[in-house]
């Protein structure tokens, strides 16, 4: 997938605006991260990409990603299903053949190999995203749509989450909402502050990524993002 | 267990209010008889009322079975199609304003004064809380659930078949036990218009021979039965359709 992917135009769901003259576009092969006040419409162009309109018109242009996979701040594991069974869930909703061994594989990835057999609720937070990891690289999608999927974890499983995410998802087109200026600035190839009258571009470290937490560069977009995202728009 | 003491807790005291209120009013035993003598009635006419035990049961486990089946069916079907839905709604939400009980006289004219028209009347009591509990569960699935596998591709019936329907389980567990407790009481109304087997219909042979025991006897074998069967729903809930959460 070497094809630009792009969305400009507006939105609105029920006859309210929520954005208008959006001009985003995703660089293939790298991560873009998307920041911006709570309720600008951040989920909106997530669900858009992922061809989710469902009550959401749209008016402009959107070149179709095809085949994507989600990632959200819940982890949306079926509770009934066991954590193997969770990661092939793509398959069964599709009607394909089950791959038992690339699951264990994509499990062992994320350091869940022994608890395939356990129900969800039997994990922590941590390890129930680390679960929707797994499951979303199963998926081996081109184009990765994540919506805030670490802000409900705590600091420090955040930080190991943000660095096995970057690992797995290497070379695919990432899109990541997040709200948390150092993740923008640990992960993103391109940062966009998302505001009502369009997205604003902040200069992103260039060093490969995961970033360091502590390295100058990350210190220094990140509170390049505090400062932008503290301006009144 | 202490659901269990509870109960035999409940029940003795309630066997002490029956037996005091004969010993300080002194009613005949005709109108009301004393726990002993019924006990003792349930012994010594157990083959009678293990006969119409078991043609009760019989009734209410098949409507049970059959309304189930028909409620689980009928849900899935209101939810994946939204034009069933607009037509079968108001009707079954009109049906829950009529007495379903009224039926029963005609039940009897059309099925007979055999098992189908006691099992009908079980099927039609239980049917709207199962169809209706699942039905409200099937609908309020989890939105995200849904986006998530549209995502990946899936088909509105695997959709249904995948995440609805195991999302939606709990809620026809909860339809099911009401209708564990509902069911006896189609089967009971059933058989007091027009049976010749039933305890429902021993309960009316003995009182129209003012065998005041042994009518009691048979509410007594009954209300058991009803307990039981609830109990065993519920176990069987728990163990296959429940989710801990
Ligand atoms: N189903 C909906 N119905 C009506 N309004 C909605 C719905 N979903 C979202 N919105 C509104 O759309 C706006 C953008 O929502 P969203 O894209 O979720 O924002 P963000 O992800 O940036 O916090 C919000 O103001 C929200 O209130
Ligand atoms: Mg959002």
């Amino acid at each position: 997938m070497n094809q630009l992917l792009r969305m400009t135009g507006s939105a609105a769901i029920d006859g309210t605006p929520i954005f208008s003259q959006l001009d985003l576009v995703l660089t293939p092969h790298s991560w873009t991260c998307l920041l911006g006040a709570s309720g600008v419409g951040k989920s909106t162009v997530l669900r858009l990409f992922a061809g989710l309109a469902e009550g959401i018109t749209f008016n402009g242009s959107l070149s179709k990603p095809g085949c994507v996979a989600m990632m959200a701040q819940q982890d949306l594991l079926m509770p009934w299903l066991s954590v193997m069974d969770n990661v092939l869930l793509g398959a069964s909703l599709r009607g394909e053949r089950a791959d038992k061994p690339r699951a264990r594989d994509r499990l062992e990835q994320v350091g869940l190999a022994d608890h395939a057999d356990k129900l969800p609720a039997a994990l922590s937070g941590g390890q129930r995203q680390r679960v929707a990891l797994a499951r979303t690289l199963m998926e081996d999608r081109a184009v990765v749509l994540l919506d805030e999927p670490f802000s409900a974890l705590d600091a420090l499983t955040r930080a190991q989450m943000q660095e096995l995410t970057a690992e797995l998802l290497a070379g695919r087109t990432v899109l990541l909402v997040t709200h948390d200026p150092n993740e923008a600035a640990r992960l993103g190839q391109t940062i966009l502050i998302m505001t009502p009258t369009g997205l604003v571009d902040i200069a992103a470290p260039t060093s490969p990524i995961p970033r360091d937490i502590h390295a100058a560069d990350v210190l220094r977009a990140q509170a390049d993002l505090f400062d932008h995202l503290r301006r009144p728009t | 267990m202490t659901g269990w003491r509870a109960g035999i807790a409940a029940t003795c005291l309630m066997l002490a209010l029956w037996q005091t209120v004969i010993w300080t009013t002194g009613v005949a035993r005709f109108i009301l008889p004393p726990p002993a003598l019924v006990a003792q009635t349930i012994w010594d006419s157990r083959a009678l009322l293990a006969e119409h035990a078991v043609v009760t049961m019989a009734e209410v486990l098949i409507g049970l079975l059959l309304g189930a089946a028909l409620g689980f069916v009928s849900a899935i079907g209101l939810v994946a199609s939204p034009t069933a839905r607009a037509l079968v709604r108001p009707i079954l939400v009109f049906s829950q304003s009529v007495p379903v009980f009224a039926l029963a006289p005609i039940l009897t004219l059309w099925l007979g004064f055999g098992l189908w028209s006691k099992i009908t009347m079980a099927l039609i009591i239980i049917y709207f809380p199962v169809t209706s509990s699942f039905f409200d569960a099937l609908m309020r699935t989890n939105r995200d659930w849904i986006g998530l596998a549209k995502v990946m591709g899936a088909s509105p019936a695997r959709i249904m078949w995948h995440i609805r329907v195991p999302a939606a389980l709990p809620g026809f567990a909860s339809g099911l036990r009401l209708a564990a407790v509902y069911a006896p009481i189609g089967a009971i109304i059933g058989e007091w218009v027009g049976a010749s087997k039933g305890l429902g219909y021993l309960m009316l042979l003995a009182n129209g021979r003012a065998k005041t025991d042994l009518m009691f006897a048979a509410l007594i074998v009954l209300a058991i039965l009803t307990i039981l069967l609830h109990a065993a729903v519920n176990k069987l809930c728990e163990k296959t359709l429940d989710r801990p959460e």
